[in-house]
Formats: C-alpha cells, structure tokens, sequence
C-alpha cells in the first residue's frame, strides 16, 4: 500500500543571462529561481495494482518517484509505503522494491552480467535458493541465457534493458518502480518488456508504478493513469474513463469506387486521395451507424474503418487542454 | 558484512585486469624514487649536520613510499564516486540498501589494494638489491616492523577518510576535481618531502595534523625515523584522526543526501 499526501519538493536553479558581463556579475551576486517540482501531490495505491504515471518532460515524474524511493527528501507531506517512510528508513524500505531508471545503469560495466547479479544478491542478502529460483526464472522469461556470460558493455540496448529489469527482480521486490522502462527499445523489445511486466504482475502480484512517455506501454499495461502536469496531479482514473473525458470524436477512413460521396452534418473532411476520404465524426451529432448508411447511399464503398481517438491523441489532448 | 567483501571482490578484480597502466606506474615511481633519493643525496653530501634524518632511513622512507603509491596516496583513487554524484547515477546506489558511505570507503580502500598488490613486489625487489647508500633497509627490529604494519591500514584508512569528505564536496560543487584538498594533503603528509624536513615552528604543528596520520607515520616508522613508544603514540593518533574524519564523514553524508537533487531523468 502506498500512500502520497501533500508532497511538495522545491528545486533551487541558478538562472542568469547569457554573456560575458552577466556571468562576471553572476559571480557576486546569483539569481535563483524556485522550480516547484511538485505541488501538494496526493495519491495512494493498493497493493498489486499496475499504475502509470504520466506528463510531459518535467513535470514531475521522476521526482516523484525518487521520493517513492527513497532516494529525495521531499520539503513536506507524508508519504507511506507500506507503513514505512522512504527517506527516513531508506535502508529498510529499498529491500522491498525495485527499481529500473530507463536513462541510467546499474550494472558493472566491464564484467559478465552474472558477476552483477552476484553481487546485487550479496547486497540484498538474499539467500541461495531464492536467488537460483529467481534467477533460472527471469533467465527463462527474459531469455536471458547466453547474455549473463557477456559483459554489459558488449550488449545492445534491448539486451542490456532485459538484464537491467531483471537485476531489478532478483531479491522479488513487493514493488516495482519502472521509469521510462522501454525508452530507446525497437519493437520486438519493447513487446518482450511488457509481456514480463504484465506476467509479472498477474503471476506473483508485483505492484507495478510505471513512467513512460509511450503511449503503447500504458495502453498494454495499466489500468489505472495518474497524469501529472506541472507539478500536479491532474487525472487520476482509468484509461477509458480518460478516454471518455477527452474527446469522443471518431475518425472513419472511407475507401469508394465512382462517385465522390458527400459529408452531412457532424462530418469534417480531414484528407481526401483518389478513392479515399478520411473524415473525423461527432458521434452525438452524428451516430456512426447512421454516417455509414449515408455514405453508403452515396457511392460504392468498398472499405470502411472506424476508429476512436488513440492514446496518443488523448494525452496529446490533455496537455493541451491543462496548458502543460 | 558480505555485501562489502562482495564489493571489495569485484572492485579488486576489476582493479587487476589494468596491467599496462599498472606496468607504466611500476616504472614511473621507480624513477621518480630513484631521483628522489639522488636529489637528497646531494644535499646530504653538502651539509650531513644541516640533515634532520638519517640518511638510510630516508632511502627506506621514500622506496616504501613508492612501493605503496596506491595505499596513500590521497588523488586519483575511488574517482567513480564523484562520478555517480556528478552523472546522477548516485540514484541507483541509493536504491540499494546498503549505507552510501561505507559502500565508497569500501570501493576506495579495492581499488587502493589491488593497485598496490599489481606495483609493490617489483620496487621492493629493486629497491632491496641496489648498491648501498640506495638500498631500501628492513627495519631495525621485529617490534619497529609490527608497529609499521599496524600503522599502513590505519594510514590508509585516514587518507581514505579525508578523500571521502573531499568526493563529498561534489555534492555541493559539482565538480570532478579539487586539487587544494589533494595537494594540502599530499604536502602535510610527507608526500613530497619527509615531515621532518619542514621548518621548526612548522613542523610541530604538521606533526599533529590530521595529515600526521597518513603516510608520514608508517613510513617514519618503517624507516626507523620514529621508533619505540614514539611509535605507539603515533599510532594513537593515527586512531584519533581517523576516528574523527570518518564521523565527520558520515555526518556529512547525512546532510548531503537531505539536500540531493537529481535531475534529468
């Protein structure tokens, strides 16, 4: 169980202007300015849940985050993790999660992938036979084999992205913090990832809390999105219903022989090729069964495609819309 | 505890696979003692009454003072520390649970030992078979070797100690490198020339320095310079410096990572 309640952290940065004069003077006197990183941040989640966290760059993801780690002591608020406080009893606290940051890395550079693990189960202090199962079972699910023989700095980013997720699994944390887990992966990676994080949580209950900027991670894993912007906690709710709050426009790709249909009332030409029309519909002026049999009458259709706004869209939306 | 010996462990073979770099120093600090020693010598021979240490214990300070390079001195050593606080990456070691402090005391004191396992053999060697007045001594007896080898540890747990607050500073300056703290340490440790050397009123204030308890006291020891009770008082000394730098040490730590930003992902 974890639980925020007005968590506010502040970050001092030194700003001045660029040229000589201005850096001679920033050298007696400096201007700073107060980056509220976060703003009075509240939220709590039950255990075995899949949570994704998301917001544009800087708006405070990661920060929070760290605070969940442990690693930032936030200005004020509480903060709880299953009934402890992360910075206070930081030592006691990281022996229940893990922790992947997409952007850094956690192994040993020049030595064998095992020789890591190794080491993160002394730190851990986890014992042999746990170790072993989690070991030959992350082996198998990440189909890791050949790649714990080789050392970090020999393995492509998808390789070396499998190892670091695993590192973060070897002592089975209760709680797994994922930040930007699948930045920079191609696509045959990015679906490995997601299926281990989805098994992971369905298999053993790992609370899963998840950052990313990929729209595709959340739709394939989360059920519950917590959008920050900012530095403050805008949305919290499931995909869906975000999906519901933004826009419930739909987009319909007509393809047609002959004659060029006409629009009606409700529909909006996007795009128009040879034999094919892209049109953007409001389903509540114009329900979609009634702008089909319309278009229907007017020509020869000979593909229709409906679909309603992706991921992508919504947050791209939502930003828009919270002027993040 | 096994955590840090697994730390040690991998620290210390990471150090061993460096053998061109360990070759190179091999060479370096034995030229460098080599020339050292010529240079004293010259002044020995102009005024041996103007000369506050025996000759032969000089010769002894300054092989072992190369032979054991690493164990001392107080640059170039654990830099992977400052490295994490400047990168960032500092993040994942506090994600483990695993005390940030000792973790780099840890690491520095690796890197320091596999070093001087890789160079120390070869200039003890040489320094042992070259003709007389540069010929490094054993010490006079069993009591003064036992005290030297109490002494090494503890001095390198004081330059450990003092490197430390130094990385630390990084928290606060974001920069990679310090050269006063490195060069005020080196110079009042007898790194460029014996304490001995130093002017009176000087000296008396060097010798009770936290600096004293670095590599000035093991090498003086060693070299017989300071010997018997001398010996004992230094090495309690040695106990009360490093004593106070790492609880300084830790205290520093515990405010730094109150105050810690990491930015950038």
């Amino acid at each position: 169980m974890i639980t925020l309640s007005n968590i506010n952290k502040t970050f001092r940065v030194a700003r001045r202007q660029a040229g000589f004069g201005r850096a001679v003077k920033a050298l007696f006197s400096r201007e700073y300015e107060l980056i509220h990183a976060l703003n009075d941040v509240s939220f709590s989640i039950k255990d075995g849940e899949m949570v994704g966290y998301i917001g544009p760059n800087g708006a405070g993801k990661s920060t929070t985050i760290k605070i969940m780690c442990g690693i930032l002591t936030p200005d004020s608020g509480e903060c709880n993790i299953d009934g402890r406080v992360p910075w206070r009893e930081r030592i006691a606290h990281v022996c229940e999660i893990g922790v992947v940051f997409g952007q850094r890395s956690q192994l040993w550079w020049d030595v064998p992938i095992i020789d890591s693990f190794e080491l993160i189960r002394d730190i851990y202090k986890t014992d042999e036979k746990t170790y072993k199962n989690s070991l030959d079972e992350l082996t198998m699910l990440l189909d890791l084999g050949e790649l714990l023989k080789t050392p970090a700095r020999s393995l492509s980013l998808g390789q070396r992205m499998r190892c670091e997720i695993a590192a973060s699994l070897l002592h089975k944390p209760k709680i797994l913090f994922l930040d930007e887990p699948t930045i920079g992966l191609d696509a045959v990676s990015k679906i490995a990832v997601r299926q281990f994080i989805k098994k992971l949580n369905t298999e053993h209950g790992t609370t899963v809390i998840l950052t990313t900027h990929d729209m595709q991670d959340i739709e394939a894993l989360t059920e519950r999105i917590l959008l920050i912007g900012k530095g403050r906690i805008l949305l919290d709710g499931s995909l869906d219903e975000l999906k519901k709050h933004s826009s419930s426009r739909k987009t319909l790709v007509v393809e047609y022989t002959g004659v060029m249909p006409t629009t009606s009332e409700g529909m909006t030409l996007k795009e128009m090729k040879d034999g094919r029309l892209i049109i953007t519909l409001d389903p509540e002026i114009l329900p979609v069964s009634d702008a089909i049999t319309h278009l229907a009458a007017e020509a020869d259709l000979t593909d229709v495609s409906v679909s309603g706004i992706t991921a992508e869209e919504m947050v791209a939306e939502l930003y828009r819309e919270y002027h993040i | 505890m096994k955590k840090y010996i697994a730390l040690f462990r991998i620290r210390f073979i990471n150090g061993l696979q460096y053998r061109a770099a360990a070759l190179a120093g091999l060479t370096t600090q034995f030229a460098w003692g080599f020339m050292e020693i010529l240079s004293f010598s010259a002044f020995y021979r102009a005024n041996p009454a103007a000369f506050p240490m025996e000759f032969s214990h000089l010769v002894s300070y300054v092989w072992i003072q190369q032979a054991f390079l690493a164990l001392f001195m107080p640059w170039g050593v654990g830099g992977n520390a400052v490295e994490t606080i400047v990168s960032g990456n500092i993040s994942y070691d506090l994600a483990r649970p695993m005390d940030i402090y000792n973790r780099w005391f840890f690491e520095t004191i690796a890197d320091r030992v596999s070093r001087a396992t890789l160079r120390c053999a070869p200039i003890l060697i040489l320094a042992s078979i070259l003709p007389l007045p540069f010929r490094m001594k054993l010490p006079s007896d069993l009591f003064q070797f036992s005290m030297f080898l109490i002494s090494v540890p503890i001095a390198m747990f004081a330059v450990t100690a003092y490197c430390l607050i130094d990385y630390m500073s990084a928290f606060y300056t974001m920069s990679r490198y310090n050269a006063i703290f490195v060069i005020v340490a080196d110079f009042f440790a007898g790194g460029y020339i014996p304490i001995p050397f130093f002017p009176e009123p000087v000296r008396k204030i060097a010798e009770l320095l936290p600096f004293a308890a670095m590599q000035n006291m093991p090498l003086r020891i060693y070299s017989g310079d300071i010997a018997g009770m001398d010996a004992v008082y230094g090495i309690g000394l040695q106990l009360f410096w490093v004593t106070v730098m790492i609880a300084f040490g830790k205290l520093l730590m515990r405010r730094s990572l109150k105050r810690i930003v990491t930015q950038g992902g």
